[in-house]
């Protein structure tokens, strides 16, 4: 252990506990980008003290953390799966390159979309880019995986992947520490490998082998001593399994066998052939797409799967029951509750009226503004991924008959713009539709809808202290848009629905920004300026 | 040792009312008191006004961090409006905690209502009172102590 902390029994939420094993490891960077359920983890590594701060985006996020790792430093980057889509393109690469220090990359996925706008399964991204993938089944194994993870990343010189999702991010249940104990950090020094870390055809060609060959021994190593366990019970019915998962099998099938997978790529084939021998009947249990089920039939193992039904949101006790029974009636639905709702007097609000009342056809995006869809508002058209507002809205402004396209505007948050907003406006500059385009950037200093985050537009860094700060007019007038105008929401609120329509009837390029802060920020951050003013 | 087997408690309302605050009390006291204990909860948008719940679960060992509908032995509300929204979790039988169950004059501030509910939940719970405490000062911070502690009592007056 880098660290020797004290062992202590606590109750600790998936993401503090990884936090705790990054301290624990001595990560020397922690960086990501906001997104539940990912946030917290790097926000308690930063509370205890930790170095962490916030990526403009996810794919920054991993390169700098690719970098740390090239000097062989430890790096954590967090999150959520969507986050890794945008992370993608330096992922699959940094396979090939490998890494020196210890490269752990957290990814949350969100079952059941309790806060996302889709459900994909990010195990594919494991299998697609050739990554080894842990998944944690409660807060103590996300402490221990963490650690194994490092120690796994640095023994085959490749970055892992830790997939977390929902259920063990935000479920608080007991953690002993220290658990696993990972091998003193390797020295931070630049030494240079050029055909390990220049991916030009030459050098990525055997790169490409080099990592099959990781691989394969890292499938062979998880057969004899991978982290995953067998329960044995009656011989009658097994259960191969992995993740948050194995807690509903063992409560709903109690008398089962069950192998539990811990790393799940790539997978212990030959022990889910023994456990499948020794059962009359095995069935994989998994959440989401039908991933270990492929993949044992693909090894011709004697395993039967889920229903469809069961790929769709979370599987709990109760799904879990019924796909052991095989039972496909239809599930009671849940009861509505009160859906959320943008806060009482939020600076968003007046702008999705006057939007509504111009009749406009808004390119939406995603932040707390994406409630800008609901009643009473009802005014955004399109909402698909961070940064698509201005992609989308040029594209309707672009092959929409034109009195349909002078009414399209793009609406995205500060948060969002930094993100991946800023090729936006480049593409806006770059080719601007025949009827010019607006775009509203509502700016309220803040990563409201994750928790209230700084990033780049708010000129503070994680830990809130001043850095540089993204100029959004400035950028606006460097990049040649002539018609810039900021607003304040809610003391020009009258005044919202005419500053738009005259950029509307411009045939130009505009951009408007409403500045008015969160109204949640802005009670933190006077709360912080207390705080800092105590003697 | 008598084997205890799982006992399950929700706690529902609308984002802001201290559903998860009294959640993470309630789970730190069970801790306090011996027990495995998971607690689960979905956040994100819940801090707009929308519904949220938390599930705690408790015993010798517990496995998933969900209560299955219809078999929370307790829930707790704490928005009279969220009760039949939250009644499904609940078992036959079950106890349902809601916020009549308070003397609300007694209250000095609506925000400690959920630790109140939670004074009301421990008289049926096995778990000591300065347990209790201990989960509460753990929590929050120090300058709300003194009015939860207080709400706590309140609440678990018979
Ligand atoms: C690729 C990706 N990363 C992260 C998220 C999570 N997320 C959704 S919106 C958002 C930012 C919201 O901030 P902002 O644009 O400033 O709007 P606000 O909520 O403050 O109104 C984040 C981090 C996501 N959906 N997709
Ligand atoms: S948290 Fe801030 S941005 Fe989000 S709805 Fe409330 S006031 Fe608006």
């Amino acid at each position: 252990m880098s660290q020797k902390p004290d062992a202590i029994r606590q109750l600790a939420s998936g993401n503090e506990a990884v936090a705790l094993a990054a301290l624990h490891a001595a990560v020397k960077l922690g960086a990501g980008y906001p997104g539940t359920p990912s946030t917290e983890i790097l926000e308690v590594f930063a509370a205890q003290g930790g170095p962490a701060q916030w990526a403009p985006n996810e794919k920054v996020a991993l390169e700098v953390g690719l970098g740390a790792a090239f000097a062989g430093a430890r790096a954590l980057v967090t999150m959520k799966h969507v986050g890794l889509n945008v992370a993608s393109d330096p992922l699959f690469t940094a396979a090939y390159t490998g890494v020196t220090g210890g490269l752990v990359i957290v990814s949350a996925d969100d079952p059941g979309m309790a806060s996302s706008q889709n459900e994909q399964d990010n195990r594919h991204y494991a299998l697609a880019a050739g990554v080894p993938m842990f998944e944690p089944a409660d807060s103590q194994e996300a402490y221990d995986f963490t650690l194994r993870a490092i120690e796994l990343s640095e023994r085959w010189r490749i970055p892992v992947l830790l997939r977390m999702t929902t259920r063990v991010c935000h479920s608080t249940t007991v953690l002993q520490t220290p658990g696993h104990p990972v091998p003193p950090a390797p020295p931070v020094v630049f030494v240079r490998d050029i055909p390990g870390r220049v991916m030009i055809p030459a050098y990525a060609r055997p790169a490409h082998r080099r990592l099959r060959t990781k691989l394969e021994e890292i499938a062979a190593w998880n057969d004899k001593e991978g982290p995953n366990p067998i329960i044995d019970r009656d011989g009658e019915l097994g259960i191969i399994t992995s993740n948050v998962t194995y807690q509903h099998v063992r409560e709903a099938a109690p008398g089962a066998s069950v192998l539990k997978l811990g790393l799940t790529y790539p997978l212990p084939i030959e022990t889910m052939r023994g456990f499948v021998a020794s059962v009359r009947r095995c069935v994989v249990l998994e959440e989401g797409d039908p991933f270990l089920y492929q993949a044992a039939r693909a090894a011709s193992l004697e395993v039967s799967g889920k229903p469809e039904m069961y790929r769709f949101g979370e599987l709990d006790v109760e799904r879990v029951r019924r796909i052991v029974a095989g039972d496909t009636s239809p599930e009671p639905l849940p009861t509505a509750g009160k859906p959320p709702e943008l806060c009482p007097g939020c600076p968003h609000r007046n702008v999705f009226e006057a939007l509504r009342g111009l009749g406009c056809i808004v390119a939406g995006d995603i932040g707390c503004y994406t409630l800008g869809v609901l009643p009473p508002f009802s005014a955004m058209d399109t909402c698909v991924c961070m940064g698509a507002a201005i992609g989308v809205g040029l594209g309707l402004r672009h092959t929409l008959p034109l009195e349909q396209a002078r009414r399209v505007v793009s609406v995205i948050g500060d948060s969002t713009f930094v993100h991946s907003g800023i090729t936006g406006l480049v593409e806006m500059i770059y080719n601007p539709p025949p009827t010019g385009h607006v775009l509203i950037i509502l700016d309220n200093g803040t990563t409201a809808m994750t928790g209230l985050q700084e990033h780049p537009g708010t000129g503070r860094r994680l830990n809130h202290e001043p850095t540089g700060k993204v100029d959004f007019e400035a950028l606006a007038h460097a990049l040649g848009i002539k018609n810039v105008r900021v607003f304040d929401p809610v003391v020009e609120s009258d005044a919202i629905s005419g500053i738009v329509q005259a950029a509307l009837a411009k045939d130009e390029l505009s951009l408007l920004i409403g500045r008015r802060p969160c109204l949640l920020a802005a009670g933190a951050s006077k709360a912080r300026g207390k705080a800092d003013a105590k003697p | 040792m008598p084997s205890r087997s799982t006992t399950n408690v929700v706690i529902a309302g609308l984002g802001g009312q201290g559903v998860l605050t009294a959640a993470s009390i309630l789970a730190e006291a069970l801790f306090r008191a011996g027990f495995d204990v998971k607690q689960s909860e979905i956040h994100g948008m819940s801090q707009r006004g929308g519904s949220v719940s938390s599930h705690v679960r408790f015993g010798d060992k517990v496995f998933s961090p969900m209560v299955p509908t219809g078999q929370a032995d307790f829930l707790v509300v704490l928005a009279v409006d969220q009760v039949d929204v939250a009644r499904p979790m609940l078992r036959a039988g079950g106890m349902l905690v809601e916020p009549s169950l308070v003397e609300s004059k007694q209250l000095t501030s609506k925000r400690s209502l959920n630790v109140a509910l939670l004074g009301t939940l421990a008289r049926h719970l096995d778990v000591a009172d300065p347990l209790w405490h201990a989960a509460i000062a753990a929590t929050l911070p120090e300058r709300l102590h003194a009015a939860n502690l207080r709400a706590f009592a309140i609440g678990k007056m018979p």
